[in-house]
């Protein structure tokens, strides 16, 4: 047998979708107490890999391997009992039940007719202060806490079922700055009091913050696994993509012109109070915050899905105020929403329904009929000029993965011919490659002559895209930084308040 | 490998073509009067006016919607026809349209109340529901108003073609184009996907929404038009449950109630799949209240078949 015993241990994992390979002889080993990182462009066979694990699919060949025996996991239960958890990126939570419910939703009365409320609240108390999160009520509802809590909510759940390994996907895409330090804190206790976690993210700091270990898959191909001392983040990035880091933001040759959009002294709701700023033709304005700060909501009100209370909107030099999203589009002002599964994208339609939705009536149709051939035509010239992979234009967008499906959502912003546009966290869940080529899709439109706002909470993003950026903090504006100002150091500080 | 693959996701996703025809065929072995030129005419006649149902409730369901109000709408639309030719010596033709443009409020109340009021479907239209039996009722007076057979009784004549089952044939044609070639088709579609997304993609989705409640008010009083033209009489009574069978027909032809997915001709096999059990069934003198139950259970295998089918697609 081999000297190092890991705790759990995929061989050779292969797995087919009809005739897709999704994941071809992955392995992947984890040890006792270590945090492994799993790392690799969407669609590279992480969430496979890992539903391979939790018995949501059934593998072809290869074979799983937990405290050195083969174990036979065919459905999710038995992954539960075999010591496996897994958070997805949705919580698996009833928002009207309290914590305490939550945390021991399938072991509320076990082998009895009454629930002991009592002492129900005081095991999960233990549980949560175990984590060090007194502060959450067991009382509370789960609805009402936010986003990081109800994260600590689900992490408490399922070490209640005694998880030896656990699995988090991108745990920290909807978490903010200080949020993110937090979960750390509790993974590596977690660690530390011997639960081994794989850990799935796009952001490489935190892989290097946190990890022992990391494996890079690739097209569901092994790349290896290398200890996180051993490597730097640009060493990691040509094997993730094969391409080097400085390439990550490609340049720009825009010229900066007029003035297209001023908003002076703008009130939205509590979200957002007296904000002014202007963009002109070919800038990238970069809009910095942590989330909730205000800035999708500023957004939001001058697209016209928002009430404004009182400011001005000036648009190519007149006062508008656009009365609902139609209008503002119709000119020329598009709005990419911040959550593509929400606001984005119609998942259960065809990719081609959805790259043509805001030119339906313009380009598309006459006299309210479809030109099915033209329309063919246009997305797939539309697509490919944004290098999207997919195969069929009628296939589903949800059979795409993360980046080709944020290509599908941004394409009918391009197609919309937006003389101004928002991108709102325009490269979130989306894995290295596709955000390189997304920045190129926005470089591209800023040397059009389009004016662009992009909202990101993603500092290295702002840094290397933007010409100007506002920072907002409880909705207000907070500061303003150009060319060599734009810094982490100074963004944070504006961002929170210091 | 490919075509093995691309034919067995045909039969996936036609099965309820396959459902009827194997039904159709079962029929036809198990009583020799089903497969008989009077028969065929009886159901064709009779389902008229529950496709025009079906028609207008599809496109409710796309959006995610549900229009419980479709029976007793029908039984408004039998109703006002009737005392219009009767009590008011109108021409047919008028009646209708003016029965038509009433039917059409109706939905239009409901669509309403589900777009700038945000009622759920099935709240604003269980409201009309009750609405529009109420005034069938009062129109009637609770009894049936009888007409002469030269008035609406002309739709269902051979000598003129049966113009009914031209309707509902120009109808279902006129839906299906409608559903594949137009950007309205397209839009209901999306709205039953994701309505934020067509909304901040620059689509009023409001003025959709009333719409195909509108459309389904409309065509739900048609049909009951057409009921009352096969019975020569208005009734107030007519259309109880129609709405749970027009849903049903939907679902057999694989919508989904969350709406998004389904196809026109599939809704209107759907309701010939219904219409075949219980004319079978009334061929071979299976007392009504089995008929129900057997009716039931076969709801319940068609929609499982669906969900087969959903979760085949899913992992294909």
């Amino acid at each position: 047998m081999q000297e190092i015993k890991y705790c759990l241990e995929m061989r050779n994992i292969t797995k087919h979708f009809g005739g897709v390979k999704a994941l071809t002889d992955v392995s992947v080993k984890v040890e006792p107490q270590e945090i492994h990182a799993l790392i690799g462009e969407n669609g590279a066979g992480k969430s496979t890999l890992m539903k391979v694990l939790s018995g949501a699919y059934k593998k072809d060949s290869g074979e799983i391997l937990i405290d050195g025996k083969v174990v036979n996991i065919t459905n999710p239960k038995e992954a539960k009992d075999l010591g496996i958890a897994i958070i997805y990126q949705e919580f698996m939570l009833a928002p009207d039940l309290t914590v305490a419910e939550n945390i021991y939703i399938d072991q509320l009365a076990v082998g009895k007719g009454l629930i002991n409320w009592k002492e129900l609240r005081q095991k999960a108390k233990e549980q949560l202060s175990r984590l060090g999160f007194d502060d959450i009520a067991p009382t509370a509802k789960v609805g009402d806490l936010s986003v990081a809590y109800q994260q600590v909510v689900e992490i408490c759940k399922n070490l209640t079922r005694n998880a030896k390994v656990l699995v988090l996907d991108e745990p920290t895409a909807v978490l903010t700055f200080s949020e993110i330090k937090k979960l750390f804190e509790i993974l590596r206790k977690l660690r530390d009091d011997g639960v081994s976690i794989i850990y799935i993210s796009h952001r490489l700091e935190e892989l290097f913050e946190l990890s022992n270990h990391i494996t890079v898959l690739k097209d569901g191909g092994y790349v290896g696994t290398v200890e996180t001392g051993s490597i730097d983040k640009s060493k990691l990035v040509t094997m993730m993509v094969g391409r080097e880091m400085s390439q990550m933001f490609p340049s720009r040759n825009a010229k900066i012109g007029e003035e297209v959009l001023r908003v002076e002294h703008l009130n939205a709701g509590s979200m957002v109070q007296d904000v002014s700023f202007s963009v002109r033709s070919g800038e990238i304005l970069g809009f910095s915050g942590l989330v909730g700060a205000g800035r999708t909501e500023t957004m939001r009100a001058i697209f016209g899905d928002g009430k404004i209370t009182s400011g001005k909107v000036i648009y190519f030099g007149k006062e508008v105020c656009f009365k609902n999203p139609k209008e503002a589009i119709a000119n020329g002002f598009g709005m990419l929403p911040e959550n593509r599964k929400e606001q984005g994208l119609l998942l259960r339609q065809s990719i081609r329904m959805n790259t043509t939705l805001t030119v339906l009536f313009s380009k598309i149709t006459r006299f309210d009929v479809i030109n099915h051939g033209k329309e063919k035509e246009y997305a797939r010239d539309l697509l490919a000029g944004m290098s999207t992979k997919y195969g069929n234009l009628d296939d589903k967008a949800d059979s795409l993965s993360g980046g080709n499906q944020q290509k599908i959502a941004l394409a009918k912003w391009i197609a919309a011919d937006c003389k101004c546009i928002v991108f709102d966290e325009p490269t979130r869940g989306v894995d290295v490659g596709a955000k390189t080529e997304i920045y190129k899709i926005i470089n591209d439109l800023a040397e059009q002559g389009v004016g662009v706002i992009m909202i990101s909470s993603e500092m290295p993003e702002i840094i290397g895209m933007c010409d100007r950026v506002i920072v907002m903090r409880q909705g207000r504006v907070t500061g303003e930084f150009q060319n060599e100002d734009i810094n982490e150091n100074s963004m944070i500080k504006s961002a929170m308040g210091v | 490998m490919k075509n093995k693959v691309n034919i067995k996701n045909q039969l996936i996703q036609n099965n309820t073509y396959i459902i009827f025809l194997g039904l159709f065929l079962m029929c036809s072995l198990l009583s020799g009067n089903f497969l008989t030129a009077m028969n065929i005419r009886n159901i064709a006649l009779q389902q008229a006016g529950p496709i025009c149902v079906v028609l207008g409730m599809l496109f409710v369901i796309l959006t995610g919607g549900i229009d419980l109000s479709v029976g007793s709408v029908m039984a408004l639309g039998s109703a006002t026809a009737s005392y219009l030719i009767v009590s008011k010596d109108m021409h047919f033709t008028s009646a209708i349209l003016i029965t038509l443009v009433i039917g059409l409020c109706a939905g239009v109340i409901t669509g309403t109340l589900v777009a700038y009021a945000n009622f759920q479907g099935f709240v604003a239209s269980l409201a009309m529901m009750t609405v529009a039996r109420g005034a069938a009722l009062m129109i009637t007076k609770g009894s049936p108003i009888k007409m002469d057979t030269n008035t609406l009784a002309t739709l269902v004549k051979k000598d003129f073609g049966y113009p009914i089952l031209l309707i509902v044939a120009g109808l279902i044609i006129a839906f299906c184009l409608i559903q594949k070639f137009t950007a309205y088709g397209r839009i209901v579609i999306a709205l039953g996907s994701n309505i934020k997304a067509v909304e901040l993609a620059g689509i009023r989705v409001k003025i959709y929404l009333v719409s195909v409640y509108a459309i389904s008010g409309m065509l739900a009083a048609l049909g009951g038009v057409f009921i009352a033209a096969r019975a020569s009489t208005g009734s107030g009574t007519i259309g109880t449950g129609q709405e749970l069978d027009a849903i049903a027909a939907c679902v057999i032809g694989g919508a989904s109630l969350a709406g998004g997915k389904g196809e026109v001709f599939k809704g209107v096999i759907g309701a010939l799949v219904l219409a075949l059990i219980s004319n079978i069934m009334n061929l071979m003198a299976v007392p009504a209240y089995p008929q129900d139950i057997i009716k039931g259970i076969i709801i319940v295998i068609a929609v499982l078949l669906q969900i087969v089918t959903d979760k085949a697609e899913m992992t294909v």
